[in-house]
């Protein structure tokens, strides 16, 4: 059988711009076509940007890797049209157990709040993600979107001119040069365009290795997430198995840091280990191994003049938590709407200088709880270990220690609490959905809030008046009235109102809140616009 | 056990203590670090007080 992953589905193929005489002027061009470079050319096209994606491969990427995606992923993947196959492709869980030596200590419900058009996470190989993604492509490019994949198409020199970016492209047949308006680099932990530009990347190495594999298996395990530390089938270290869409497993298990990689790669090896784990009389077919080790690292900025860097090119963080691919999808829809106001010439330059300060802050929040979750699984030293010991013990017998158990806190969107972006807090609401905040979804006639969001600033009245249509310095800001009578499930009320009575919001293209009024105030929402476009108010 | 005794989560942001209190064992030897642990213990118990609950609490600790 052809994998998807084995497939070429953006085959390399001549371009014109390949015989152009003077290089050829694109508007943006993105590096990689993993699931951060496609969300990107997809987000711009979509608002009509030309996109060019270029990526040295042709095919999706090989084996599951990234596959838990979280429900704000998959709320901007909405927006991208793209969210309904994945989640009806995905796997949905709630119920987590975790296990110490021999016995399981406790489980857990992730009880996800009622109301929310997406569950809290699925489960999908990351070949299936970048599938759907390219699919989404390439519908926009029938239907006349400027957007392109280049397969074989390796960048191999960059070079920021100030007013453009000049980049010579390898391919089969041959280099050729391109110029871009923009560059956004999507090109993953070991970036060519970070290295190539001499840019930094500083941050702490974990020692220790883990074996990842993909099995596929006819098995009674339930559509749960297993967490073992210290289990007898891999004594003092750790283990974990997930559900994927297909029958396939996903196994991770740590096998500590000196130990010949290519030797435990082989299935002689590895094959025993899961015999261990799985119990002898389970039948499985190996799809995928492979072996990592994981650094905890980002760069000091993501922007550098035109050239800008997304996902994991610009932030890696430990698997633990599912903070890897969702936090590179937070990136584009933070950056994307910042980039077409600058290029239509509606925002000052420097708004994209919020594209560094805010997603900088949200990879320190996710360095911050990964590496807090490594620490915990793999503790460095032995006081660490007997406290995390202690803390598993405690956690079979009483509540308390269970928030202290720490196998992966599940990535959720940050809160740009320091953003120069915000406008001062001006209503009596809820604290979830202050300044900063991305929205919670809530639910709205037969559909959801977030559907009638959209990626366009929009002025969210509840109970309140307001005018229908306003225009600030050449931006359109559409309404979205709402009342009371509305909010059937009391959601409304509950996430946007709180004790207030009614209330405005005006809500940014990536549907973070900028600022709120319990009245429609002209001159506080004019200014409030402004700043959200970077302007100084 | 007293009843008084609370073993339902109680810490705000418990991760962010849990990490500060990895930090105050980080570059120690064994021998400070158990130190460490012993004052902390008798420091806590003597803000704790109440005879009956350190009790229920020594008692816990002997799962």
């Amino acid at each position: 059988m052809t994998k998807i992953f084995e497939t070429p589905l953006y085959p390399y193929t001549r371009q014109a711009d390949q015989n152009a005489a003077q290089p050829v002027r694109r508007k943006v061009v993105i590096i990689g076509a993993g699931p951060v470079g496609l969300a990107a050319a997809i987000d711009l096209a979509q608002q009509g940007i030309e996109a060019i994606i270029v990526d040295e491969n042709d095919k999706v990427s090989f084996g599951s890797r990234a596959i838990c995606f979280a429900k704000r992923p998959l709320e901007i993947l909405d927006r991208l049209g793209c969210g309904e196959p994945m989640v009806d492709k995905g796997v949905v869980w709630n119920l987590g157990k975790v296990f110490f030596d021999e016995r399981q200590v406790y489980e857990f419900n992730l009880l996800p709040e009622e109301g929310h058009r997406r569950p809290a996470f699925i489960n999908l190989q990351q070949y299936y993600f970048e599938e759907y993604l390219v699919n989404r492509a390439r519908e926009l490019q029938q239907q006349g979107a400027p957007i392109e994949i280049r397969g074989g198409n390796k960048l191999i020199k960059i070079d920021d001119k100030g007013d453009h970016v000049d980049l010579t492209i390898d391919t089969p047949e041959g280099p050729y040069q391109l110029e871009a308006d923009w560059v956004i680099a999507c090109d993953g932990a070991s970036s060519p365009t970070r290295q190539m530009m001499g840019l930094d990347f500083v941050g702490r190495i974990f020692e220790d290795n883990f074996l990842i594999a993909d099995v596929i298996m006819d098995a009674p395990f339930p559509t749960e997430r297993w967490f073992w530390f210290d289990p007898p089938f891999n004594k003092g270290q750790s283990a974990l198995l997930h559900k994927q869409p297909d029958g396939v497993w996903r196994i991770d298990l740590q096998l500590g840091w000196d130990i010949n990689k290519e030797e435990e790669k082989k299935p002689e090896n590895v094959i025993p280990r899961l015999k261990a784990m799985l119990g002898d009389d389970v039948n499985f077919e190996l799809e995928w191994v492979s072996i990592y080790t994981f650094q905890c690292r980002r760069m000091e900025n993501f922007r550098h003049g035109r050239v800008l860097f997304a996902g994991d090119s610009a932030h890696q963080v430990s698997p633990f938590g599912a903070r890897g691919a969702n936090s590179g999808l937070q990136d584009t829809d933070n950056l994307c709407w910042k980039l077409k106001l600058v290029m239509d010439g509606k925002a000052p330059e420097s708004l994209l200088d919020s594209y560094d300060d805010e997603r900088v802050y949200g990879a320190d929040e996710n360095i911050l709880n990964s590496s807090r979750s490594t620490d915990f699984i793999t503790p460095k030293s032995d006081m660490s270990r007997l406290l995390r010991d202690a803390v598993l013990d405690l956690s079979e017998h009483y509540e308390f220690a269970r928030p202290l158990v720490n196998s992966g806190r599940l990535s959720v969107p940050c809160t740009y609490d320091q953003s120069e972006l915000n406008s001062e807090d001006k209503l009596d609401g809820p604290t979830r959905s202050r300044p900063g905040s991305p929205c919670a979804d809530a639910p709205l006639g037969e559909g959801f809030l977030l559907d009638q969001l959209g990626d366009q600033f929009t002025l969210l009245t509840i109970n309140a008046d307001a005018p229908n249509e306003l225009d600030v310095d050449g931006i359109k800001i559409k309404r979205l009235a709402l009342s009371s009578a509305d909010d059937t499930s009391n959601a409304i009320k509950e996430r946007y109102l709180g004790n207030a009575q009614q209330a405005v919001y005006l809500i940014r293209p990536d549907q973070h809140v900028a600022a709120r009024h319990d009245t429609f105030d002209q001159t506080y929402f004019t200014n409030a616009l402004r700043r959200a476009i970077g302007k100084s108010v | 056990m007293s009843e008084r005794l609370n073993l339902k989560p109680n810490i705000a942001n418990a991760d962010d203590f849990y990490a500060e209190l990895l930090a105050a064992h980080e570059g120690l030897s064994k021998e400070d670090s158990d130190a460490l642990n012993a004052r902390l213990l008798l420091i806590l118990a003597n803000h704790i007080g109440d005879r009956d609950i350190l009790a229920a609490a020594l008692k816990a600790a002997k799962i």
